[in-house]
């Protein structure tokens, strides 16, 4: 077998939480399939030490590639310096995060190599020499399972879905050669908007709290940022698709089929009855809470434990009482 | 300037999905199919940079079986001017798509291809980016406004907590999310002059799938309990969420 490569996500020099989840990934999947997790992270420099630390979560070897040009993610440098690395160590499958970069990244490399790729994995085995990959369709309402045989599986994996999990290895950091020469890419990142990473995707966060038309006016959204700072930076604030399309929240906090399928922790519905393509978005939460006026909105067969009343009254004193537990 | 949008036939987002006897596939019965709701987005927004720009041309391609061709008219009645179908016996996804799409662009003159962030039913955010590569043009995912200017394009792409800002030499492609291109309703003259425009069909060499799905449901969530009525109710639940689930 020809190895496992884990792409690791990082950003401003740090490794990103996912990262540890695609080795931890990458790990299971290097021992029923009997072979080694090569780790790949790619950054401006200050990034060696941090990379380090993916051999606790089962790399073999830790291939860190530091370059000026990559202080910004580079589609295209990114692109070849992956494939490059592919082609010289060889790859039985090689997985990503199922982030905005990952998703970016994994097609591209995908078909420089020509295989197909498979986005979001929510499980990984090996069997019989193909990596078999199980994936929601349809924002989950079903889910789908296939056996890859092709080398290697491009795959990329949904955050928060595969924990965490240290697994000792030597981990020898190895330098990797990232000089494109005068190479000219045709996409450029030019600058970054807002406070990147200040700010918990709910595609990430363990804890998401979400708000619908209850909600009555945006401004109110202020009540469910108020409990998820509450949480201590744990919680990120999600979206219906009725709030986002009446242009109360931006789309990037949509929870559903046309937005985007997050499985944190536990999910906190506000004021959210429970349409289908929302349901579809959010039913893979290992714990769901739902508060609503109506006992009879569909978003109490699926929560694990509700509260019927006013919103308005149980988030302030929710947030009054997380204060308490938190301090 | 001249833009090619792709665009995918898929089922409405309210739609219950039923897995069909082959257990790999769905049951299309009583599913009402729409254009892809990402592909909409693209469609608008290569019709605002056509308007913007005072000309330029818009066509829509689609690979797929007879019935995309339904599809293809939605987007020529909001105003794209020519269509494209890829006929296929079935609905190709991910490379296989891309390979049949990249083909049939490659032998066109244009500045743009656009295409949905995503469809909504194989969920894979894969086509844009390998048809981009296919064709060796640089690409960038997740746009939620662009400009274009001077033969280069200024894209903004969400990413976690934010935004990126990437400029892109033409031709390029892009795949477009919900951001400042809401789509338009086909008017009833739009529906009408869709029927004149033209709507050319070819047949399409679709490669064989490398692996097949099989589908199943996600597991049944068992709907728990209703903690208690109003503010009072939120200490059992904190309780609950801190030692029964252990989450907090």
């Amino acid at each position: 077998m020809a190895g496992i490569f884990a792409f690791a996500e990082s950003r401003d020099g740090e490794l990103r939480k996912v990262a540890q989840e695609v080795v931890t990934a990458a790990r299971k999947l290097a021992d029923a399939a009997g072979t080694e997790v090569h780790a790949v992270a790619l950054g401006g420099s200050g990034l060696s030490g941090a990379a380090g630390e993916l051999g606790k979560y089962g790399a073999d070897k830790v291939f860190v590639g530091e370059s000026g040009a990559f202080d910004r993610y580079s589609p295209e440098g990114f692109t070849t310096v992956i494939v490059n690395f592919i082609k010289e160590h060889g790859c039985d499958a090689a997985l990503f995060p199922a982030t905005a970069l990952g998703k970016d990244l994994a097609p591209r490399v995908a078909a420089r190599l020509g295989v197909d790729y498979l986005s979001d994995a929510t499980g990984l085995d090996a069997e019989g020499g193909a990596v078999s990959v199980t994936r929601p369709r349809y924002a989950g309402k079903v889910f789908g399972k296939v056996a890859v045989s092709q080398k290697p599986a491009v795959i990329s994996i949904r955050p928060n879905v595969f924990q965490a999990a240290e697994s000792p290895k030597a981990g020898a950091v190895e330098s990797l050669d990232v000089d494109l020469g005068s190479a000219d890419f045709g996409a450029v990142v030019t600058e970054i908007k807002a406070a990147a990473g200040e700010k918990l995707d709910v595609s990430e966060a363990p804890i998401v709290i979400s708000g619908g038309r209850g909600l009555q006016d945006p401004a109110n959204f202020k009540l469910l940022e108020e409990l998820a700072e509450a949480f201590g930076g744990r919680a990120a604030v999600g979206a219906s698709r009725a709030v986002v399309d009446a242009g109360w929240r931006p789309h990037g906090d949509q929870v559903g089929q046309t937005g985007k399928t997050v499985a944190p922790t536990l999910y906190i519905a506000v004021g959210i009855s429970g349409a289908i393509q929302h349901l579809a978005g959010m039913r893979t939460s290992r714990y769901i809470v739902a508060i609503n006026k109506d006992p009879e909105a569909p978003i109490f067969k699926v929560a694990d434990y509700g509260i019927v009343g006013d919103l308005f009254q149980i988030l302030p004193r929710m947030t009054e009482e997380v204060k308490k537990l938190m301090a | 300037m001249k833009s090619i949008v792709c665009v995918k036939r898929v089922p409405d987002t309210e739609a219950r999905i039923r897995i069909a006897g082959d257990g790999s596939s769905i049951d299309p019965s009583g599913v009402k199919f729409v254009l892809n709701p990402y592909d909409e987005f693209a469609v608008e927004a290569a019709l605002k940079h056509k308007e913007a720009a005072g000309q330029g041309e818009v066509t829509v391609i689609s690979v797929g079986d007879a019935s995309s061709a339904e599809t293809l008219r939605t987007a020529l009645a909001m105003g794209a001017d020519a269509a494209v179908l890829l006929k296929a016996d079935r609905t190709p996804e991910g490379l296989a798509a891309a390979k049949v799409l990249a083909a049939e662009i490659e032998g066109r003159e244009y500045d743009l291809v656009l295409f949905g962030m995503k469809a909504i039913d194989d969920d894979l955010q894969a086509v844009g980016p390998m048809v981009a590569e296919l064709l060796g043009i640089p690409v960038v995912s997740a746009v939620t406004e662009f400009s274009v200017d001077n033969g280069k394009v200024t894209a903004h792409r969400e990413i976690e907590g934010g935004a990126e800002v990437v400029e892109l030499r033409m031709p390029c492609a892009l795949t477009i999310t919900k951001g400042a291109y809401e789509p338009r309703y086909a008017s009833l003259k739009g529906i009408m002059a869709a029927k004149k425009k033209p709507l050319e069909e070819k047949p399409a060499s679709v490669d064989a799938p490398a692996a097949q799905a099989t589908l199943s449901y996600p597991p049944e969530r068992q709907a728990g309990r209703i903690v208690g009525e109003g503010p009072d109710a939120v200490p059992e639940l904190l309780r609950l969420l801190r030692t029964e689930a252990k989450v907090i």
